[in-house]
Parts: C-alpha cells; sequence; structure tokens
C-alpha cells in the first residue's frame, strides 16, 4: 500500500472514531464545544439556525424600534429601550456562538443583506399602531421564550449557554408586552380597541410563523410540508439541536397565552379555539400557510423595507467602522487630509 | 429662594435630557455597529431617567402639580425650555458625537457641581447623574479621537460636525437672573463659572485628536426662553403624538 493510501485509511479510522466520541457525548448528554469534532451537517444546521435567531434579533428592532420616539409616556419609552436594547445585545450573543463555527460577523451581517440568509418572517409585518408594540412583545417574544427555553439545553454548548441569558430576558419582554396590553385595556374603549386590533394581526404571525412549519401531522395542502418539516425535525432533534417539535411547542405556546388572552380581555382571533378536556391541551384552528406564502415572501412591501433599512444603516456606518479599523491599525491615513 | 425659581431650573435640565434622549433613540437600528445601537440606546436610557427625576421635581415645586408625564407630554413647543444644542437634528455619526462630547463634558462638570446643591432631590439626583454622564463623555471622548485619527473622510466628518454643533454650545453656559438666583443660595450651578473647565477639557480632547477647537462666528441662543428652531417643532410632535391621541387614556 502507497504512503496516500495509508494516510486515506487513518483518516477515515479516526473520523469513525471521532464521529463515535461526537455520538458518545450527546448520548451523555455533554456539550459539544467549538473546539470538539462535528459532522457537517450538524455544523451546517446550527449555523443556520444560530444565524437565523440572530438576523431576528437585529431584524426584529426595527418594529418595536420605530415606537421609541412616540412611545406614550416616559417610562414606557424607558422600558421599551430596555428592550429593544436588550435584542441587540441577543443579536451579539448569538453573533458570538455562530462566530465559535468558523464564520465571522461581517460574513454573517453579508449574508443576512443579501438576502442569503433569512430572519424570522413576523417581522416582516408592520407595526402600525403604539399597541403594536406590546402585543409583539406579549405573542412574538412570548412565542420566542416557548421556543427558547429548551434551547437552553441544546447540545451546542456556545448557544446554549447564550440562550440562558437571552432567555432571563425575554421572559421579562413578554411580562412588560402584556403590562402594555394591560394598560391599554385599562384604558378609554379606543385603546382598547386598538389593543384588540394589534392582537388581531399579530397572533397568527405569532403562532404560526415563530414556531415554523408543521412537523408533526397535517392534512391536504400541507402533508407534504409536515413531512419535510418532521425529516428536519428527526434529524435536529437526534443531535440535540432541538428537544421538542413545532408543533409540540406551538401547542404549549396555545395554552400558556389563552387564558392570559382571557385575563386581559381581549379575543384571540380564532373561532376554534377551546379547551379539550380529553387532551388537557386547547384546540386552535389549522394554520393556512398558503397567507404567508403569499404576503410574506422576500419580495413582500415589509421584507423590501426591513431589509433596506438594515442595508442602509450598515452602509450609512461604513465609513465609522472603516475609521475604526484604521485607527486601531494605527496608520496615519488621516493625515493626508490635515 | 423659591420653590419656583428651583421648578424652573430642574425644568430646563430635564427638557435638555429628554430632548437629547429624543433625539438619541431615532438612531437606534441606524447605528453604524450593532454595539453603537446599544451604546447610543443606553445613552439614552440614562438620560430619559435623569429628565424623569427633574421633570417630577419640577413639577412637585411649581405650584401645579404636573407630573413628570404631563410636562414632557402636554407642554407647547413654545413651553419647552431646553438649550438648543440639544434639538439640533442628528446629522452624520460625526455630528451626534460632536453633540455627546459638547453635552457630556458639561453635565459632567455640572453634576459635579449640582451634588453640593442644598436641594436634597437635585444633590442626590446629580451624585447619580455625574456617575453616568462620565461613562458618557468617556463614549463621546473615545469616538471623536477614532473619527479624528481614523481616515481622511472620517477625519473631515468629525471636523464638519464639530463646526457644526459649536455655535450652539455658547447657550450652555449663559447667564440670567434665575441661574444667578439659584447661584446665590447654593441650589443650582452658575453655568458661566464652569465654562472653562468645559474648554479646558474640550481643549484636551481634540489636542488628542489632532484637531482646533472650533471658533465660530456666531453663537446661538434662545431654547431657555422657548424660542427654538424650526425642526423642534417636529420633535415635539413626534414624542406627544401618541399619548396625545386618546385624551385620558390610560398608557
Amino acid at each position: 500500500m502507497d504512503d496516500e493510501g495509508v494516510v486515506r485509511l487513518d483518516a477515515e479510522y479516526d473520523e469513525a472514531r471521532l464521529s463515535a466520541h461526537f455520538e458518545a457525548l450527546l448520548a451523555a448528554g455533554e456539550r459539544i464545544e467549538p473546539r470538539d469534532w462535528m459532522p457537517e451537517g450538524y455544523r451546517r444546521m446550527l449555523l443556520r439556525q444560530i444565524a437565523q435567531h440572530a438576523h431576528s434579533e437585529i431584524i426584529g428592532m426595527q418594529p418595536e424600534g420605530a415606537w421609541l420616539t412616540r412611545a406614550p409616556t416616559l417610562h414606557r419609552k424607558a422600558v421599551l429601550l430596555a428592550k429593544v436594547q436588550d435584542e441587540a445585545g441577543h443579536g451579539l450573543y448569538l453573533y458570538a456562538a455562530a462566530e465559535t463555527l468558523g464564520v465571522s460577523r461581517a460574513e454573517l451581517l453579508d449574508a443576512l443583506h443579501s438576502g442569503h440568509q433569512r430572519y424570522a418572517a413576523t417581522f416582516n409585518h408592520p407595526a402600525l399602531t403604539w399597541a403594536d408594540a406590546g402585543a409583539i412583545a406579549w405573542l412574538t417574544d412570548g412565542a420566542a421564550v416557548v421556543n427558547q427555553v429548551p434551547l437552553c439545553q441544546t447540545s451546542y454548548g456556545p448557544y446554549a449557554r447564550a440562550m440562558r441569558r437571552v432567555c432571563q430576558e425575554e421572559a421579562f419582554h413578554v411580562r412588560q408586552g402584556y403590562d402594555m396590553l394591560h394598560a391599554l385595556c385599562q384604558g378609554t374603549p379606543q385603546q382598547k380597541e386598538m389593543a384588540q386590533d394589534a392582537v388581531n394581526r399579530w397572533w397568527l404571525p405569532a403562532v404560526a410563523l415563530m414556531f415554523g412549519p408543521p412537523d408533526t401531522v397535517a392534512g391536504g395542502a400541507d402533508a407534504r410540508t409536515a413531512a419535510m418539516g418532521a425529516a428536519v425535525t428527526r434529524r435536529s432533534m437526534a443531535w440535540g439541536i432541538k428537544r421538542h417539535t413545532n408543533d409540540e411547542l406551538r401547542q404549549r405556546f396555545v395554552d400558556q397565552v389563552v387564558p392570559q388572552a382571557e385575563r386581559l380581555g381581549l379575543t384571540l382571533p380564532d373561532p376554534g379555539i377551546r379547551w379539550n378536556e380529553e387532551r388537557g391541551h386547547y384546540d386552535f384552528g389549522p394554520i393556512d400557510w398558503r397567507v404567508f406564502r403569499d404576503s410574506l415572501g422576500d419580495g413582500s412591501l415589509v421584507a423590501r423595507q426591513r431589509l433596506a433599512h438594515r442595508v442602509a444603516a450598515h452602509e450609512d456606518g461604513a465609513w465609522v467602522r472603516e475609521a475604526v479599523d484604521a485607527h486601531a491599525a494605527g496608520g496615519g491615513d488621516w493625515r493626508e487630509a490635515a | 429662594m423659591s420653590s419656583t425659581d428651583t421648578a424652573a431650573y430642574a425644568l430646563r435640565l430635564g427638557d435638555d435630557a429628554l430632548v437629547l434622549a429624543q433625539r438619541l433613540c431615532a438612531w437606534v437600528t441606524r447605528a453604524p455597529t450593532i454595539e453603537e445601537d446599544l451604546a447610543l440606546s443606553n445613552i439614552a436610557l440614562d438620560l430619559i431617567g435623569h429628565a424623569r427625576t427633574l421633570l417630577a421635581h419640577s413639577g412637585a415645586l411649581d405650584g401645579t402639580g404636573r407630573t413628570e408625564d404631563q410636562l414632557a407630554y402636554l407642554r407647547t413647543e413654545r413651553e419647552f425650555r431646553n438649550a438648543l444644542l440639544l434639538e439640533l437634528p442628528n446629522g452624520d455619526f460625526a455630528v451626534t458625537l460632536a453633540r455627546q462630547l459638547a453635552y457630556s463634558l458639561y453635565a459632567r462638570l455640572l453634576y459635579g457641581e449640582l451634588a453640593a446643591s442644598a436641594d436634597e432631590v437635585l444633590a442626590g439626583f446629580a451624585v447619580r447623574a455625574a456617575k453616568e454622564v462620565e461613562y458618557h463623555a468617556m463614549h463621546a471622548t473615545g469616538w471623536t479621537v477614532r473619527l479624528a485619527r481614523g481616515t481622511a473622510e472620517s477625519r473631515r466628518r468629525m471636523r464638519a460636525g464639530l463646526e457644526t454643533v459649536w455655535p450652539y454650545t455658547g447657550e450652555l453656559f449663559e447667564e440670567d437672573a434665575l441661574t444667578r438666583r439659584l447661584a446665590a443660595a447654593g441650589t443650582g450651578v452658575n453655568p458661566a463659572g464652569i465654562r472653562e473647565s468645559w474648554e479646558k477639557a474640550v481643549t484636551a480632547v481634540l489636542a488628542d485628536a489632532e484637531l482646533a477647537v472650533p471658533a465660530p462666528s456666531w453663537q446661538a441662543s434662545g431654547g431657555r426662553e422657548g424660542l427654538h428652531t424650526e425642526a423642534f417643532g417636529a420633535l415635539v410632535a413626534e414624542l406627544q403624538s401618541v399619548h396625545r391621541q386618546f385624551p385620558g387614556g390610560t398608557w
């Protein structure tokens, strides 16, 4: 056997050994760390998920951030500032977690700006009134918490640690969103109407898009989507990235939110919601996924605006980032202008 | 020392903080880096805190019993008492940072002295606020030097930013009958008295940046009497729009 053959055999032997070690770590419920060997598919799935999550935090700052200058009390303004600031911080933790997988933040942002990586399509809905800021925090962040609590135990160490910090802050966001809507519901009839209108518009995006496509059972037109979703979820769960199916988490969210809506005196816009004694869960109506495919593609009005806003900020700031690099490099470029 | 004087003084300082916070809020999601989205929103958050304490104190002392929100949301343009510097449109990042530099160095000196105020609320507030504006000053100082000594373009922009805001800095140090009465009573700070220290601090930063201190040929004034810039009407309209949407509402 020639040398090359020996090397190849060694590599195969090593890969088998490393793979066994990786599987053993997962089986023991231990965390995979950046220096550990991992299958390429695991790395790609994680990177895709963490990047999508990071981008969602950054794009998700926009619908609420737009209300910072109009928040109707100084207390609400301070709380909303703190919330939007938290989202920027979450974006940073998550980009840092993604960077441990060998991709830089600049590359990730480029992928967001060019449309190669996605963010939660939930944020392709417009925030039309002040009450939207409350509905987003209560419903969208509420859904995010349901998704994210299990991710604190996800198999990849840097992601799990980032999620623990994120979850603590998200729980606070949900409470402040609820509190905002509560205040509106105690106010004038028009204020309550504004709250109801916002909940009407944000319910479906939260229950559908924050959890992703069906991945257990679905009939008719969605059967194919569900089968594909189920395959991805199985893979993700086998690797310990996800711990539950999308549909399980969706149910958990509905079970949490229905009693809260009752306490607020707001109606969730789904006539199919009712307690199912037998299942011990709330039933809810089937989601018409076509609505999202039609109105929320990358080409939708709001999607274009979100991305254009993000790209404009990035491009407008290019000269600042160049200055930082030049200054850090200690060069004398600036002297020429002096 | 009349409590209405203290109220009027707290209103000036509170409006400065409120109006600058409002301007900084507009940067969030538009900053050059995510770190700066964080930094500018954090500074805005501190300033909102300052405004809340100062406006609440003003409302408690002016005989009307108005709350912080009644003062922030239900006054007209002409009733605001902030210096014009704080309401200037944001411009580019360099204009905003030039304003941050001028204001944070001023506020650091102001609150440092106000910590000895005979008014316990103002004194307690100033002790806390001085620590916060110390960080704002570090942020602004760091950026001024970095931009001035970054690239040719950043240097050009930083210089232009300083030129834009400098005519508005003089108003921060203007004395009038109110500040003289407050300073005499040991309740407020004589703004003219901190000018020299401010100039020294600014000169040191700009020396590090290898930039000259701008020497504007004119100085803006009028904010303390409620004579604002045209851009201010739009700022106030945006600030108050939701609050005024449903009279008698709860938020």
